[in-house]
C-alpha cells in the first residue's frame, strides 16, 4: 500500500513588488467659450468642492491657461475627465510629476 | 429680454421667451442633436451664408469635424492609444448624453407651446424648468456655444473684431446669436446657484 503521492501545488506566483498606484490628475484647460460661473458652477456640483475652492481652481485655469482639479488613480480620474467632457469643458488626464 | 431666474415657490427655473427666441432654441438644439447622431453627415452646401454658418450639424466624420473634436477632445494628450481607448469607451456615452440635454430643450419648448412650425406673431412662451431639467439646458447650452464659436472661429478676447463687423455680416449675426446663448447661460448659472 502505498500512500498516494502529494499533489504538488504550483507556488503562486507572487510579484515581489505591487507597484504603489501612481497618482494621476485631471487637468482641465482654459477655453475661449466656456463662462467663469459655468465653470465655477461644474467644480462645485461636481466635485463637491466649497464656492472658495472651485473659484480658486476656475482661476487658475483662466489665469494660467489649466489647472490640476483632481487627483486618484487611473481609472478615477478617466471618470471625472469622461464627466468634465460631458459637461464640455475640455480635460485630460495624465500621471502626476 | 431676462434670461431664467429661479422661482422659489414653485422651486422651478423659469425664464420667457418670444415665439422667434424659442424657434431659434429649437432649431439650435435641433441641429445638436442632429450632429450628434449623424456618424457621416453630408457637407452643409446652402446658397445663404446665414444658413450655411448655422449649420453646425454640418460635414464631415468624426473626428475630422472640429465641433465634434471640441466636444468630444482626447482625454491623453499626445497617447493616442490610450485616447483611443478611452474615446471607444465613453464616446457613445457622452453623445447620447449631450443628445439627450438638447432634446429636453425642445421638448421644455413644445410642452410650453411652441408650434411645430411657428406662423404666428407675437407668441410668448413661458418655460419653467425642474432642477434637473435647467441643468440639462444648462449642459447644453455649453455644447451650442462651443459649436457656433467652433464654426465661427472664436478666440479669447476677440470680442472687439465681432463687434467691428457690419450689421449685414452673417458672421456677425452668428456671432450675436452666440452671444445670446451665453447671457442666457450665465442666467440659468446664477438661477441654479440660488437654488442651491
Amino acid at each position: 500500500m502505498s500512500a498516494p503521492s502529494p499533489v504538488e501545488l504550483d507556488e503562486p506566483e507572487v510579484s515581489d513588488l505591487v507597484a504603489p498606484a501612481t497618482p494621476w490628475v485631471t487637468i482641465v484647460w482654459n477655453d475661449p467659450v466656456n463662462l467663469m460661473s459655468y465653470v465655477t458652477f461644474v467644480f462645485q456640483k461636481y466635485f463637491g468642492y466649497s464656492k472658495k475652492k472651485s473659484e480658486k481652481l476656475m482661476m487658475e485655469v483662466h489665469n494660467d491657461g489649466k489647472s490640476a482639479v483632481s487627483t486618484g488613480s487611473r481609472e478615477e480620474m478617466e471618470r471625472d475627465v469622461q464627466a468634465m467632457h460631458e459637461y464640455g469643458l475640455w480635460a485630460t488626464l495624465e500621471k502626476q510629476d | 429680454m431676462g434670461g431664467f431666474s429661479y422661482h422659489r415657490r414653485s422651486k422651478q427655473i423659469i425664464a420667457t421667451f418670444s415665439g422667434f427666441e424659442a424657434d431659434l432654441l429649437r432649431s439650435l438644439a435641433s441641429q445638436l442633436v442632429e450632429l450628434l447622431r449623424n456618424e457621416v453627415a453630408a457637407p452643409a452646401e446652402s446658397e445663404d451664408p446665414l444658413e450655411a454658418l448655422l449649420d453646425f450639424s454640418g460635414p464631415t466624420t468624426e473626428p475630422e469635424d472640429p465641433v465634434l473634436k471640441r466636444l468630444f477632445p482626447s482625454a491623453y494628450g499626445d497617447d493616442t492609444e490610450a485616447a483611443g481607448e478611452f474615446r471607444r469607451y465613453t464616446e457613445s456615452g457622452l453623445r447620447d448624453g449631450k443628445a439627450r440635454a438638447a432634446s429636453t430643450i425642445i421638448d421644455s419648448l413644445e410642452e410650453a407651446g411652441l408650434p411645430p412650425e411657428l406662423d404666428e406673431d407675437g407668441l410668448v412662451i413661458d418655460v419653467e424648468l425642474s432642477i434637473g431639467d435647467a441643468e440639462a439646458w444648462m449642459r447644453s447650452f455649453t455644447d451650442i456655444r462651443l459649436a457656433l464659436a467652433t464654426r465661427l472661429g472664436v478666440e479669447e478676447g476677440d470680442e472687439d473684431f465681432w463687434d467691428s463687423l457690419p450689421d449685414d455680416d452673417p458672421a456677425g449675426q452668428v456671432y450675436g446669436i452666440y452671444q445670446w446663448v451665453g447671457i442666457l447661460q450665465e442666467t440659468i448659472v446664477e438661477a441654479l446657484f440660488a437654488a442651491s
